[in-house]
């Protein structure tokens, strides 16, 4: 089963600026270990150290978000969307930060 | 506190428009979803822009030129030439003058019929609750975390709505929170990211267009909440991917534990924001790295001695384009695989645009056991200003 996890621009820097990959997977948890296994360095940015997803994470599968349905265990199927909502605060960008 | 531009709309709500307004709204007034109960509606509106930057920019000119009666622009910032390449409501004259201010004559001059308040001040928790009171919709057009909790926050206690718009390079985020059966900012975003884990400099900027277009979205969404009219963004967050052209929504649910819009509220007061977030005031992630440093200044003496120093730039590829000291390029996030380009006995001054990142890069070296390294102070903005001048600032 083929699914698609949409990676926001905030965390391209960090999987080889990609947009999207897929995987094969039949949980959301399945799809998000096959990205950070590709992308090793995503990892901290999505994962607590002790391997929670991090509370500022918001994931959705298509257009709901996990936390609404069975988390990380959401059973995926052929052809869904997974998407990582980063929280961005941007409204002008006259202070980027850390330059 | 305020600087206002007349007319002051009176404590009564407008029942009647002037000729001269009619034939400035006719456009509205033609079509029956607004007509003339809706331009009245619209007349009657206070709205507050919190920022009047690049979202600022399009929600105060457009909301100006529907007619809302009363505009409140809370900005303290000063109008830079950085900005002028996305902030529309600000020309080339307006550099140096406050934001709120410029904006204020700008938006006066597009309609001299509404009210509009230039609040030169930093939103604060001591002030939000005070600013807010005499408007009906907040309009969030920020760009730090701090601040976007804080009008949420100020927004469910008071029962505003919040019109919200978020950009990031070329990707904008819209929807409207506070609205009694709808979500909040912290149901969708429970806690602020760590400032150790945001997208660093490298991945700053902004195409000029995308605030433009997320801040039409939010006047949009302003203008339905006034008439009441159409499908409002309550619930739904839009998610706009401007360099694939692609717009898609996701669903937004109300956390019955949220703890500010859930059914047990645990916070009953603003708090200290920064704090939550973990910043305090301006300073950015990883500044308070100390290593040893050199000043624009030593450098150009030593380099004119003909010391032998290794020019490390930590920048990336494209910022090297717009200007750069003849250094070896290596951008920050490769250097721990690039390394061994590097000759760790002879000395090293590494730079980057403002001498945070090169820092970083400098504190990396020292523990991978580099010793002769120094940060060049201040960046290429400093050598600008102390060496040459010839070297463009961006």
């Amino acid at each position: 089963m083929s699914v698609k996890v949409m990676i926001p621009t905030p965390l391209r820097v960090y999987a080889g600026k990609r947009d999207s990959a897929e995987f094969s997977a039949a949980t959301v948890g399945e799809a998000l270990s096959g990205l950070t296994s590709q992308f090793a360095e995503l990892r901290k940015h999505l994962y607590t150290e002790d391997g929670k997803l991090r509370a500022f994470v918001n994931v959705y599968l298509n257009d709901e978000d996990i936390r609404y349905l069975a988390k990380e265990n959401t059973p995926t199927k052929d052809g869904d969307t997974i998407s990582i909502i980063p929280s961005i605060a941007g409204g002008s960008a006259e202070t980027p930060i850390d330059f | 506190m305020a600087t206002t531009t007349q007319p002051q709309t009176g404590a009564k709500p407008a029942t009647s428009l002037t000729n001269e307004e009619i034939l400035r709204y006719s456009r509205h007034l033609i079509m029956p979803e607004v007509g003339m109960e809706g331009q009245l509606k619209l007349k009657n509106a206070k709205v507050l822009l919190i920022g009047t930057g690049g979202l600022g920019a399009p929600l105060g000119l457009y909301l100006a030129a529907a007619g809302v009666g009363r505009l409140g622009l809370v900005d303290f910032d000063v109008v830079d030439f950085t900005n002028l390449q996305r902030q529309v409501t600000f020309g080339t004259s307006d550099v140096g003058k406050f934001k709120s201010e410029a904006a204020r004559e700008r938006l006066s001059n597009l309609n001299p019929n509404i009210q509009i308040d230039a609040f030169e001040t930093k939103l604060t928790s001591d002030n939000a609750l005070e600013l807010f009171k005499d408007f009906d919709i907040i309009v969030d057009g920020t760009d730090n975390f701090p601040t976007r909790y804080l009008v949420n926050d100020a927004c469910i206690l008071l029962g505003k709505p919040n019109v919200y718009g978020s950009i990031f390079r070329f990707e904008g985020q819209a929807t409207v929170f506070g609205m009694p059966e709808g979500p909040c900012y912290r149901c969708l975003y429970p806690e602020p990211p760590p400032p150790g884990l945001v997208p660093s400099c490298a991945e700053g900027g902004v195409l000029g267009v995308l605030p433009g277009i997320v801040g039409s979205i939010q006047a949009m969404e302003t203008i339905k909440l006034i008439l009441g009219r159409g499908e409002s963004l309550v619930g739904r967050l839009l998610l706009f991917d401007a360099l694939g052209m692609k717009f898609r929504e996701l669903k937004l649910r109300k956390n019955p534990r949220c703890p500010m819009c859930g059914e047990h509220r645990t916070i009953n007061k603003l708090i200290d924001y920064y704090e939550f977030c973990g910043v305090r005031g301006e300073e950015a992630p990883g500044s308070d790295v100390q290593v040893p440093e050199i000043t624009p200044r030593q450098l150009k003496s030593r380099l004119d001695r003909g010391d032998d120093l290794f020019i490390l730039d930590v920048r990336e590829p494209h910022e090297f384009q717009i200007c750069n000291l003849k250094g070896h390029l290596i951008p920050l996030g490769e250097l721990p695989r690039r390394v061994h380009e590097l000759d760790s006995s002879r000395e090293i001054v590494a730079h980057c645009r403002s001498g945070k990142r090169s820092a970083e890069a400098v504190d990396f070296l020292r523990k991978a056991g580099f010793r002769k390294i120094l940060n060049l102070k201040g960046g290429i903005l400093a050598w600008s200003d102390e060496v040459d001048p010839s070297v463009p600032k961006y």
